[in-house]
């Protein structure tokens, strides 16, 4: 292979994979589609991937959320000192918790935490054959494996991103109130001012999408591994990292959308 | 291509229950490959209602493959395959669902589930066909695990358990559901002499009092004589010898005498 024809080779092969796994994610989605409307929800494990995926994600939203609202604070503050705005803080904060540092947080630990997890479960069975063994009774892998999951995370995600604005909030509001001294008043006021439930809305729909999308990447990294342990290894590693990277991509674009739907700063 | 050494079809093959005429599996010039390796390269197998067929021949030769193509976990590249009269390789996964009904299969290492005790486990194919009344699900449960001694283990998990007790627990969630066919991978992979012939003398009851067909992929030739109605052994990717297993011992093919015999010449 001379260097002219590699150099053409190597991103088309590239590009056709990357045509192949969207073809899959398609395939994942269209067969998601058929088993929702089937009406067999399994009720019973969506409930126990609510607790797994919602219940067990808690801690790390409401920690990741709160420290990010009291650095934001703690940072900003002082710029916006500067220039005599700082009690404006708590609206920027808010506005920016809501509209992207919630959600987007929010998302990063669920990729990680739940993402990880659900390939690991998935790619574990697919392995030891018990994902064909649920074929050999008849039940589809994506209506008994892949469906509860995303009911779960339908339902969890717009919860947990609440929860990362919420606590965000709360640690802006403590630093800006003893750290700084400022009176709270002030704070409240411009925050509940400039926040409205267009900002919150965008949150919550973001919240939805990337949970939709950690759901179908990390189901099908759990279902395509192969090659015992070193496969779920590697299965694993690649639904948090193409989660997080779609997440933060599909940000930029939803950001886009949604500030034309919901223009800023215009409630 | 080699035709089978010996390939008579016993003329004594049982009718089915139903008393429907055609063979419970049919495979015609049934052909995979997997990346540069052929795997089976045009079978012909045909087995009728209530039959036991062992397959043999030595590993990586398409034993598995050949399970999972009749049970449509792996599709064919090329040629046909018949259950009960269905042309399953045309069927897509969720058209499956009816002649995974008929048809059940033992895994070879049990594929049980591992958050599900071995009561759950034998449970689950019930559950998920639509059996909704408690009473009869225990009792069937019960009836599935007393018929591989394992009634006293129940509750317990799949990774407290000897590997003698996962296969009998792979059996008995096979057999729960009253499946017209089971196949077994090398259900006594694995397992001491004793283990293994507590498996064999379970499969032979399942045929004598469910009249269950039977296809079973072993490497056990003592199992093979024991349980077998017919014998096929799978070589380079074609059937090599397909007969009873009288006839498979009187073979005069050196290859399948060498496999039997257990001689290392074959692989030469």
């Amino acid at each position: 292979m001379d260097l002219p024809s590699g150099l053409l080779i190597l991103p088309g092969r590239t590009f056709l994979h990357f045509l192949v796994y969207l073809g899959q994610l398609a395939d994942l989605m269209r067969e998601l589609t058929i088993a929702v409307r089937s009406g067999v929800w399994r009720l019973r494990l969506v409930a126990q991937q609510i607790v797994a995926i919602g219940y067990g994600s808690q801690a790390v939203v409401i920690v990741t959320g709160a420290f990010t609202g009291a650095v934001f604070t703690f940072q900003s503050y002082a710029k916006f000192k500067d220039f005599g705005f700082e009690t404006t803080v708590g609206a920027v904060v808010s506005v920016a918790l809501c509209r992207e540092l919630g959600p987007v947080l929010a998302g990063l630990m669920v990729a990680g935490r739940v993402g990880a997890a659900m390939a690991a479960d998935i790619g574990t069975m697919k392995v030891t054959e018990q994902v064909d063994a649920l074929r050999v009774m008849g039940v589809h892998p994506v209506d008994f494996l892949v469906l509860p999951r995303f009911l779960a995370m339908m339902i969890s995600m717009p919860f947990l991103v609440a929860e990362s604005i919420s606590f965000g909030l709360f640690a802006s509001y403590l630093v800006t109130s003893f750290g700084y001294d400022m009176p709270s008043a002030w704070y409240l006021t411009h925050m509940l001012d400039h926040t409205n439930m267009e900002d919150l809305s965008i949150g919550m729909i973001k919240g939805f999408v990337f949970g939709m999308l950690i759901t179908l990447i990390s189901c099908h990294q759990g279902l395509s591994a192969e090659n015992g342990a070193v496969g779920v290894g590697l299965g694993t590693t690649r639904a948090v990292v193409i989660s997080s990277l779609v997440l933060l991509i599909v940000n930029f674009f939803l950001s886009i959308l949604l500030n034309y739907v919901f223009p800023i700063g215009t409630a | 291509m080699a035709e089978p050494t010996t390939g008579t079809t016993p003329a004594s093959a049982p009718a089915s229950e139903n008393g429907s005429t055609h063979a419970f599996i049919e495979l015609k010039n049934v052909s995979k490959r997997f990346g540069s390796q052929q795997v089976l390269l045009n079978i012909n197998l045909t087995l009728q209602h209530g039959e036991t067929l062992c397959i043999i021949g030595p590993s990586g030769e398409g034993k598995t493959v050949t399970l999972k193509h009749i049970i449509g976990l792996i599709k064919p590249d090329s040629g046909e395959i018949y259950v009960d009269g269905v042309h399953v390789n045309r069927l897509k996964e969720r058209e499956m669902a009816p002649i995974r009904k008929k048809v059940s299969m033992l895994f070879q290492g049990a594929a049980l589930f591992d958050n599900l005790t071995v009561e759950q486990n034998v449970a689950f194919p019930l559950l998920e066909h639509g059996v909704r009344d408690r009473a009869e699900i225990d009792r069937r449960v019960r009836e599935a695990l007393q018929a591989v001694d394992l009634d006293e283990h129940r509750h317990k998990f799949p990774t407290a358990l000897s590997g003698g007790m996962r296969k009998r627990t792979g059996i008995a969630r096979a057999i729960i559901d009253h499946s017209e066919c089971i196949l077994y991978d090398e259900p006594n992979s694995g397992l001491d002499p004793i283990g293994s012939d507590v498996i064999d003398q379970m499969i032979l009851r399942m045929q004598r009092r469910y009249k269950v067909t039977s296809i079973i992929v072993t490497h056990d030739m003592r199992s093979v004589f024991k349980i077998a109605d017919r014998v096929a052994m799978l070589y380079r990717g074609q059937i090599r010898f397909l007969g009873t297993p009288t006839e498979l011992r009187e073979s005069t093919d050196q290859i399948v005498q060498d496999f039997i015999n257990g001689r290392s010449d074959i692989t030469g």
